[in-house]
């Protein structure tokens, strides 16, 4: 599926709901089946800044495509998380360098989500753009 | 005055947050205001708006008025001895940090101690490292117990000859426990040790005559009493205030300036340098007014006792949940938590989405939460305004949010 099929796919998904909790329960369904973290890994290195729970993220470039895990102590945020992975993942550098990660925000999650969090979001999708930047 | 007209008085009460009713439980930090606190703000900004102590015109006396008025209701609502000893600053970690730098200048050597406790605020942790640095002085560290309790008998084995001050909060903004401050001012008093009181949160639950606590400082917000924010208050003995250089410069605090040198202007003026707050400080008149208001109120001291009861009750007999700071005769409706298995932040974000308004994290408090071995903990905490219906819907609601989670 290309970036775009898969950003129209989670947006489409989130557009069923129209409660909140809903879409919160969508989205710990997601974070619960994450794929584990390794426990070695979660190391200040790996740590993003932003966040009022913690979260984790890890790179790896395989074929000429970035591959991330991830993991935060909190599930909500594991779910935001997981929806990334499953966009950015597997994709080039210059796929998520050039992305503008617009979705985010029109699934509702940046507005919506706590300050500190969308903070937390923000700093995540940053590293991730970064990690692609650098190639 | 009975709840509904309580309520009736706090528009923002009204407010719908996702379509649910606001339930808000997050008065630690910070309180709603009263109309009769937003119309007497309108007033001052509308009618009453000139620089105070200064100009001679008729509307700077009018705003000089007002703010001096503020400082005898303030004098008045605490039992100060006199109104030189009531200094308006911009909050509570203001009040802190003035007493932090400018006792510290007059009475802190190198190998001097300062004593604070585990369970205080940043506020009133960073000031007094900040000063300790400054002089090589030490901090030192007065733990609790594992109830959430001061270990107030470890304060004989800390005290020292070279302790120069105590620390203490009233209420912790965590733990929701009144302070033994008494029983802490008289024993310091006995080894001749001054002590400040953080009253941030005790200003709220309790009724405090400085003079009876024999406290050398109080420091308290107005935001939390349900003034203007940006207003704060510092109680110091006369004694003290006297002795202690002022901590900012420049404004009205001078007696007279020249470049051979200058003069400072007598207490409280002395410690108010630049322009004041002076469009918002006359709103504490109303607040206490308020506050004074409900704490005469039967209505309101029944409804908060059952409240207290409530979630008191609802918190201890869930196994899952652990509260931090557990003795019944010292608490107040604060309550910090955690539920075992599940993050802090995942049940505010949810709770949120169901209306209610929690606190959740570090809350300021960052070496409490290392000491209770958590990353954050989940607060609510009550102000007049709350109701028992509101605790209810709050359990049921935190069911269902662990629900969700677990
Ligand atoms: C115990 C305690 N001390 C100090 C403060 C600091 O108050 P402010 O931020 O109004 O200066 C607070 C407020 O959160 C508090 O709860």
């Amino acid at each position: 599926m290309t970036l775009e099929d898969k950003k129209q796919e989670i947006i489409e998904d989130f557009a069923i709901y129209d409660e909140w909790l809903d879409k919160y329960e969508y989205l710990i369904e997601l974070g619960k089946s994450l794929e584990p973290f390794p426990e070695e890994k979660k190391t200040d290195d790996h740590l993003i800044k932003g966040c009022q729970s913690r979260v984790w993220l890890d790179a790896e470039k395989k074929d000429g495509r970035l591959w991330f895990k991830a993991d935060s102590d909190a599930i909500i945020t594991k779910g935001i998380i997981s929806l990334l992975i499953s966009v950015y993942s597997g994709r080039t550098p210059e796929e998520i360098a050039a992305d503008d990660f617009g979705f985010v925000a029109e699934i509702g999650l940046k507005e919506n989500l706590s300050p500190t969090r969308a903070n937390g979001l923000v700093s995540m999708i940053d590293t991730i753009k970064k990690i692609a930047e650098n190639g | 005055m009975s709840i509904s007209e309580i309520r009736a008085k706090f528009p923002i009460l009204d407010t719908k947050v996702y379509g649910k009713s606001l339930v808000y439980l997050d008065n630690a930090a910070s309180a709603q205001r009263p109309v009769s606190v937003v119309r007497r703000w309108e007033q001052l900004v509308n009618s009453e708006n000139a620089n105070i102590h200064r100009a001679v015109h008729k509307l700077a006396a009018d705003a000089t008025e007002a703010y001096e008025q503020a400082r005898d209701c303030v004098r008045d609502f605490i039992n100060a001895a006199s109104r030189e000893e009531i200094v308006f600053t911009s909050g509570a970690t203001a009040s802190i940090n003035l007493v932090a730098f400018s006792f510290g200048e007059a009475f802190i050597k190198p190998g001097d101690e300062v004593i604070v406790s585990v369970a205080e605020h940043h506020s009133n942790i960073v000031p007094w490292q900040m000063l300790c640095q400054r002089k090589n002085a030490v901090l030192k560290v007065l733990d609790i117990r594992e109830n959430g309790e001061l270990a107030i008998d470890e304060l004989e084995k800390l005290i020292s000859q070279r302790t120069k001050i105590v620390a203490i909060s009233h209420i912790s903004n965590v733990l929701g426990l009144v302070n033994p401050v008494q029983e802490i001012v008289r024993f310091c008093h006995s080894k001749n040790v001054p002590v400040l009181v953080d009253g941030a949160q005790g200003i709220v639950h309790e009724t405090v005559d400085v003079q009876a606590l024999d406290c050398d400082f109080y420091a308290f917000s107005g935001h939390k009493i349900y003034a203007a924010t940006g207003t704060g208050v510092l109680y110091g003995k006369k004694r003290w205030l006297d002795q202690m250089p002022p901590y900012m410069g420049g404004g009205e605090m001078i007696h007279s300036v020249s470049f051979a040198g200058t003069t400072y202007a007598p207490l409280p003026g002395k410690f108010e340098a630049g322009t004041q707050n002076f469009n918002a400080v006359p709103t504490l008149i109303p607040a206490i007014e308020f506050v004074k208001a409900c704490r005469s109120s039967q209505e309101v001291e029944e409804e908060q006792a059952k409240i207290l009861d409530y979630v008191y009750t609802k918190l201890t007999n869930d196994n899952r949940v652990t509260l931090y700071g557990v003795p019944r005769g010292n608490k107040v409706p604060l309550f910090s938590f955690a539920v075992k298995g599940v993050h802090h932040e995942d049940l505010a974000l949810i709770l949120d989405k169901m209306g209610i308004a929690t606190r959740s994290g570090q809350m300021c408090a960052e070496p409490l939460m290392d000491r209770l071995g958590v990353t954050g903990l989940l607060r609510i905490s009550f102000a007049p305004y709350n109701t028992l219906d509101e605790a209810r819907y709050f359990i049921e609601c935190l069911h269902k949010a662990i629900g969700m989670l677990l």
